[in-house]
């Protein structure tokens, strides 16, 4: 009590305030408590359902805004684009491979969720010693790897039947999708252009999210003779005789034109030029591999056949 | 009369050098203390204060908690990485330039960066073809010690090359290293040629440098490479002093030239490819201190090289302080907060020198 006179005498606030700090010193004491005990309860709830997570992968953050459980997510990575929202709303860790151990554990997070190929290596090992629940999801560029997906990233959040649910649903699209796929007469070849540097062609070749998305979409990759990303020669180009060519939408600059790019001396000649086929699609949407796929295929197989309208798929609902 | 002047003067300089020792000492104390503090999780100096006493004491009771892990295995490792890799670049860089007398050396000139990159780059690319089984029982070590071994195989080879009879020429050396560095750098690009889009991303994320990551194990391997370069340094100071005035004169003075040379080649080598290997590619650091400091007390490598190594860590404390607090909770890499202050530095020091050669 004298303590608190002279304390007192000296500023007149300064009892309420020590009953504050008592009250928190209390409060951190009962958390802390509490936190101690809780990884000692067996298959406690809250273990089930962690609600602060930390996202590395654009396609997680897409499968948990789907099952309508972000404001579970407290922190994603830069290439979670998807909803456009989410980079408004939630605090940003940076580039998926260039993770900081500090910068994510500064969220707080009780479960981080990882992509394959989340990094650099060095953060994840900190990560996993600071004993925060990881789960890290494979990444699939097949109808199968995008279910499983689904299921995976419900299954790490306690939310199961949920993602069991959304799987199933993309899964019937994906069977829908393969039954227009199957209806398609004569298959064309497409030329997935991911940059036209300095009139240098980039493009997507075999085992790339292009060449995923244009299977899917009933389309030959003309650039299979590729691996990967890589610059094709004008030559090859020429040869490889696309009948449509497929750009990512810039969000930004301007893209490149029909007559652009058909005046090139590479394109001017094969038969996408006769009629100018050239197709842009918002990158995100055709190239994430996640439960919009199945939409962005059918999209794509009607740029592909402009002439055959491809009808929208039955079970894609507007959310 | 002239020579009173002359004596005052060198004591001048030796004070203001002393003072410059005394001085940055402390502030690479303080910035060091900040650094430890400051980081994406806020915690209280007190706690911190509490956290490494109670580690030195080995008072284990206070040990618990996440604060703890922040403060002991990611800040306090991850600052003194800074210092180290700091101090090794710098002091690199004024060991090359003294050696090349050429104020425009950087520690790369002697092929470490360059063949740390190739061997680095054939890590990330290849690494997973061949290295598959390896790789699952090693996977964090295979880049580091590829890069150091990358580093160290390139400047032997330049080291041999430029030594004949027993005599290093160090403008065959420069010559040599422009030549390896272009073959390694053209090696690089064929291998991110071949590499796919997440291994060309690893290859840039590598090649700007990051102090994160760092661990008292990463730490226990750079350690006993870099301290004893910074031991040793003063064994090297007079000898590239006498090189100064020409390789003919310093041995006519009695100066171990051929030693000196092949210490120090050694000595950077061992240094940058150990920061090379933990921290990835640090740029203008090895170029730019010893420069600031040759400009503030003048060329002694007496105190040009202990200074160069206080500057060098400051350096990177302060460019990584700055790297993980912009972007919280991301972070920069390293090499782009490094360039940013050093390449406008770098060019005034080039509008400098040319004003003064016009003129």
């Amino acid at each position: 009590m004298s303590g608190s006179r002279t304390t007192s005498a000296h500023r007149g606030l300064r009892q309420p305030n020590r009953r504050e700090l008592t009250a928190a010193l209390a409060l951190s004491a009962f958390g802390l408590g509490g936190l101690a005990l809780s990884p000692a309860l067996p298959g406690a709830a809250l273990a089930q359902t962690p609600d602060r997570i930390v996202v590395a992968g654009g396609v997680i953050t897409e499968v948990i805004y789907a099952l309508g459980l972000q404001n579970r997510i407290v922190g994603i990575d830069s290439t979670s684009q998807f909803p456009p929202e989410a980079l408004k709303q939630k605090a940003n860790v940076g580039y998926v491979r260039a993770l900081s151990a500090e910068g994510v554990l500064s969220l707080k997070p009780s479960l981080i969720m990882l992509i394959d190929g989340a990094g650099p290596p060095d953060a994840v090992s900190l990560l996993t010693e600071s004993g925060v629940k990881i789960a890290r999801i494979a990444d699939g560029l097949t109808p199968e790897g995008v279910t499983a997906k689904i299921a995976a990233i419900g299954a790490a959040i306690g939310a199961g039947a949920p993602a069991e649910r959304l799987a199933a649903q993309t899964k019937a699209r994906f069977d829908e999708l393969a039954t227009l796929r199957s209806g398609i007469a004569k298959k064309k070849r497409v030329l997935f252009l991911l940059s036209l540097q300095n009139g240098r062609a980039m493009v997507g070749g075999r085992n790339s999210s292009a060449d995923g998305i244009i299977a899917l979409a009933g389309g030959i990759n003309a650039a299979d003779a590729i691996e990967g990303y890589k610059p094709m020669t004008d030559e090859a180009i020429a040869a490889a005789a696309p009948d449509m060519v497929l750009m990512m939408r810039n969000s930004s600059a301007h893209n490149v034109t029909p007559d652009e790019l058909f005046a090139m001396p590479a394109f001017s000649q094969v038969p996408a030029a006769s009629n100018k086929r050239l197709v842009h699609m918002d990158g995100l949407y055709l190239l994430g591999f996640g439960p919009r796929t199945p939409m962005a295929a059918r999209d794509l197989m009607a740029a592909i056949h402009p002439e055959a309208s491809i009808p929208p798929l039955k079970t894609a609902a507007a959310p | 009369m002239a020579t009173t002047t002359l004596t005052t003067l060198i004591a001048g300089r030796r004070r203001t050098g002393l003072l410059a020792v005394v001085g940055l000492t402390l502030a690479c104390l303080l910035l060091t203390i900040v650094a430890v503090g400051q980081g994406a999780i806020s915690i209280a100096p007190g706690r911190v204060a509490e956290i490494l006493m109670a580690r030195l004491t080995g008072d284990t009771s206070l040990l618990e908690g996440r604060d703890v892990l922040v403060v002991l295995n990611i800040r306090l490792p991850r600052v003194l990485l800074g210092l180290l890799v700091g101090a090794g670049l710098a002091v690199s860089g004024a060991l090359m330039q003294g050696l090349f007398r050429n104020p425009l050396a950087d520690p790369g000139l002697v092929g470490v960066s360059s063949g740390a990159g190739l061997a680095a780059a054939a890590t990330i690319v290849l690494g997973d073809r061949f290295l598959a089984g390896t790789m699952m029982k090693l996977p964090f070590a295979a880049l580091p010690v590829g890069a150091f071994c990358g580093g160290l195989i390139t400047t032997l080879a330049l080291y041999l090359i430029a030594t004949r009879g027993g005599r290093t020429s160090v403008a065959t050396m420069l010559l040599a290293g422009v030549a390896l560095g272009a073959m390694a750098g053209a090696l690089t690009g064929l291998l991110s040629f071949i590499s796919d889009d997440r291994q060309l991303r690893d290859l840039t994320f590598w090649s700007l440098g990051s102090l994160g990551g760092a661990s008292w194990t990463k730490l226990s391997v750079v350690a006993p490479i870099i301290v004893p370069l910074l031991l040793l340094m003063p064994l090297l100071a007079r000898g590239l002093n006498g090189l100064m005035l020409g390789e003919a004169e310093a041995y006519h003075l009695g100066i171990p030239v051929q030693r000196i040379k092949a210490l120090a080649i050694l000595l950077v080598a061992l240094a940058v490819g150990a920061s090379v290997a933990s921290a990835g590619m640090v740029g203008f650091v090895g170029i730019v201190v010893p420069h600031l400091i040759r400009l503030s007390v003048g060329p002694d490598h007496r105190l040009l090289l202990p200074l160069s190594a206080l500057g060098g860590a400051m350096l990177l404390v302060g460019a990584d302080i700055v790297a993980r607090l912009v972007v919280v909770p991301a972070e920069l890499p390293i090499g782009i907060v490094t360039a940013t202050i050093g390449a406008p530095f770098f060019l005034w020091l080039l509008l400098r020198r040319t004003s003064l050669i016009d003129v």
